[in-house]
């Protein structure tokens, strides 16, 4: 997990396409600036960077789902809870599934675990919007390997 | 038996705290309902769960941007349930 680069995911470890559900893996790094502010001599995982966590679990499987013809933008975050507290360190299991298409957009639902609790948890609204240029796709498919996401396979 | 409009309705008013009353036929969701794009998707997602259908708000949009058609042939309420009912029989032939 790259925090400042709001690169969250270390890795999918699980990806169906088909049945609409991605499990990813990520670990909360031991250093970063976000913990100098959040908060001085006590580190704690930001709740909205859990959320942010589910969304790109959950929108790496809508952009499989449009064959990456459009950029999954976050637009709305329902229900969304955060259990506990999570600090440097701690490992997040995330599992995004896609429970609705639509046309232009998709609706999600995700939920997050550490130490094998449920950590967190959201209903996920996204838009999908032509990418603003083409290097921004291109550059997904780097990303995508470093993740281990599948991209290639589902890009149109 | 409700009606395609009554479900629409229902579905508005809960989703975007609109009292019911107020809903008509005759309104225009952007201009006399004052209903946003995101709330809209709300409203879409909750019609197509509804309904079994996908709204093509795509194409729509499409068609209004490119002066094919007007937002009142798909925001108007009593036309968005004409779209709806066509969806449907779409989806059963």
């Amino acid at each position: 997990m790259r925090l400042e680069y709001f690169q969250m995911i270390d890795r999918f470890v699980d990806v169906n396409v088909g049945e609409r559900v991605a499990r990813a893996i990520c670990t909360v790094p031991m250093q970063s600036t976000v913990f100098e502010g959040h908060f001085p001599g006590y580190p704690l995982m930001p709740g909205v960077l859990l959320i942010e966590c589910m969304a790109q679990t959950t929108g790496w499987l809508v952009s499989a789902l449009t064959g990456f013809t459009g950029l999954p933008a976050l637009a709305g975050v329902k229900d969304a809870k955060i259990r506990n507290a999570v600090f440097p360190g701690d490992q997040l299991e995330l599992e995004g599934r896609v429970i609705h298409e639509g046309s232009g957009y998709a609706i999600g639902e995700a939920k997050g675990w550490c130490k094998g609790a449920a950590i967190c948890d959201a209903t996920l609204t996204y838009r999908i919007v032509p990418y603003p240029s083409a290097e921004l796709r291109a550059g997904l498919w780097e990303w995508a390997e470093r993740i281990n996401f599948p991209a290639r396979e589902y890009a149109k | 038996m409700s009606t395609t409009f009554d479900k629409v309705a229902e579905i508005i008013a809960e989703t975007c705290d609109i009292p019911r009353e107020n809903i008509k036929p005759e309104s225009h969701a952007i201009n006399d309902l004052e209903i946003d794009s995101l709330d809209f998707l709300d409203i879409a997602f909750a019609i197509d769960k509804a309904f079994g259908i996908k709204l093509p708000l795509e194409q729509w949009t499409q068609e209004v941007n490119d002066g094919k058609a007007t937002t009142d042939q798909y925001f108007v309420l009593k036309n968005l349930c004409e779209r709806i009912d066509e969806l449907i029989a779409a989806k059963g032939a």
